[in-house]
């Protein structure tokens, strides 16, 4: 499996994560008519300092999915590094056979399982989303290697703030502009009631002809 | 035999650019009872003749399942196809636990295909003597494939291995542009002419053969005894000839008979009109 034994010295500890030290917030995330649509802000915070502000929480993977990310944002680039390895070896058969968003969000479980159980985990939530043969998937797993699937996702303070204006706004087959402006809604009411949400924001849409990340805006 | 020079172990070349004992294992594969193999879009069937070594004992198993959607008939060695088939529902198991999908047989065929090489360049190794002929589905598709000891593994639209396949080939190289969109009950008729073929003369009955099934929304299975008797008895029963041209007509067969029956009733001779309506009603949908 590729990427998936990290050589962690049992015994010292300075190499274990104990707690984050720059961290994403949250990622929301619906199905939409054509596809996925997930958005994030683009801050990077230290501790209780807004740190970075141009940080990109959301990225392709491979030609069917996005991931979004909350969480220790080091450990992000860790887990993009392992997809992209994942991705590679995908496409090194070369046999018209490509990894759908489950099976992505599959792995990456099993990986964040994995750690979880060495008392070293990746310290994230995460959200993955993507269209294969027409089919929609959106999914999250957050650092303990809980999983699950649905119409509408959120990690975070999203989860408790974003959510229930999903539970009660989203319906099957919005279209992309209702779909973007019910993401803002939830976004704004992020960037009021979130402190570390920044107000510069990214919207991700992926459809069968692919990936689109907005540009930065606010 | 001056080739015995260069047999005595598998990482010893001859003077002409043979591997003995690779060689050697193809024989061994040769030599082992038949097992034939065809597809057509969305389904793939397996058959294979079952030889037991005397009326006491009961036959080899030489079909296995792999996965809901690989299957595995083997021919040569069967201890050596019953180590592989348990690599190989490894492998499947493996994926779907890690994808929650399932493995796409191409992937897997490649992986066996270099398990078998490996023992082509080992001193202390032997190649396996067996073939495999592995049917299975992925994103394109149905699909065949036949692994060989030497390691190297081709697709087929349909083929045969083991003894007297010789015969199967010419039957399905006769038939086989019609396999493409052949009906399921058309397929499986058609693998056991061609395995009827191998038998030389023996009357085929269930009892000597296993049929095995898969398909797009259709698990792996192998189909039991009664089933098998009774598509032997159908095509005994209306004539000689097999589903010919019927085939040409997928849409024909939502699992229903009037395909099969209404071509083999075209084919076969007038007095047979008598029979075939027996035949329609003897035959059920085969969905088991």
């Amino acid at each position: 499996m590729p990427g998936l034994m990290l050589a962690s010295a049992a015994g010292s500890d300075s190499q274990r994560t104990l707690y984050p030290y720059v961290t994403g917030t949250s990622v929301v995330g619906i199905k939409y008519k054509d596809g996925i649509l997930l958005a994030a802000d683009m801050g990077g915070s230290y501790g209780s300092t807004l740190r970075y502000k141009t940080v990109e929480r959301m990225k392709p993977v491979g030609k069917h999915s996005i991931i979004g990310a909350s969480g220790e944002l080091s450990d992000f680039q860790e887990i993009m590094r392992y997809l992209d390895e994942l991705i590679l070896n995908d496409n090194m058969w070369d046999d018209g056979n490509s990894l759908g968003p489950k099976e992505v969000l599959n792995y990456l479980t099993r990986v964040m399982y994995n750690r979880r159980n060495k008392f070293n985990p990746l310290w994230n939530s995460l959200v993955l989303g993507g269209i294969k043969n027409g089919q929609k998937y959106l999914g999250t797993v957050s650092m303990i290697g809980v999983h699950y699937e649905d119409n509408h996702v959120a990690t975070g303070f999203g989860n408790h703030l974003a959510r229930p204006i999903l539970r009660d706004e989203w319906h099957e087959d919005m279209t992309f502009e209702e779909g973007v402006k019910l993401l803002e809604k939830c976004m704004r009411v992020l960037l009021y009631r979130d402190r570390s949400a920044v107000n510069k924001l990214q919207i991700a849409k992926i459809t069968e002809e692919g990936v689109t990340i907005s540009q930065p805006y606010s | 035999m001056f080739r015995n020079q260069y047999d005595t172990d598998v990482t010893t070349w001859s003077p002409a650019g043979r591997l003995f004992q690779v060689e050697y294992a193809m024989e061994a594969v040769k030599q082992g009872s038949a097992a034939i193999g065809l597809r057509s879009k969305t389904h793939v069937v397996l058959a294979c003749v079952n030889k037991a070594s005397s009326e006491l004992s009961s036959h080899q198993k030489k079909i296995f399942k792999v996965d809901d959607h690989i299957g595995v008939a083997i021919a040569g060695l069967t201890a050596d196809g019953r180590v592989l088939s348990r690599y190989m529902r490894n492998e499947c198991i493996n994926y779907s636990y890690t994808y929650e999908s399932p493995l796409p047989v191409g992937r897997l065929v490649v992986q066996l295909a270099d398990k078998a090489q490996v023992c082509t360049q080992r001193s202390w190794k032997r190649p396996y003597g067996v073939g495999l002929l592995i049917g299975g589905l992925d994103e394109s598709g149905a699909h065949l494939y036949y692994n060989c000891p030497s390691g190297n593994y081709f697709e087929y639209q349909a083929f045969a291995i083991g003894s007297r396949s010789q015969a199967a080939k010419t039957y399905l190289e006769r038939k086989f542009e019609t396999f493409v969109d052949s009906s399921r009950e058309n397929l499986i008729k058609d693998a056991l002419f061609a395995l009827r073929e191998t038998l030389q003369g023996e009357k085929l009955t269930s009892s000597n053969c296993t049929i095995a099934v898969l398909g797009i929304g259709e698990a792996f299975s192998t189909l039991d005894q009664e089933t098998v008797q009774r598509l032997i008895n159908e095509f005994e029963v209306v004539g000689e000839d097999p589903p010919a041209e019927a085939s040409a007509a997928p849409d024909q067969s939502d699992g229903a008979e009037p395909g099969p029956a209404a071509a083999a009733a075209a084919a076969a001779a007038d007095d047979d009109d008598q029979e075939t309506p027996a035949a329609d009603q003897g035959a059920a949908p085969m969905d088991i």
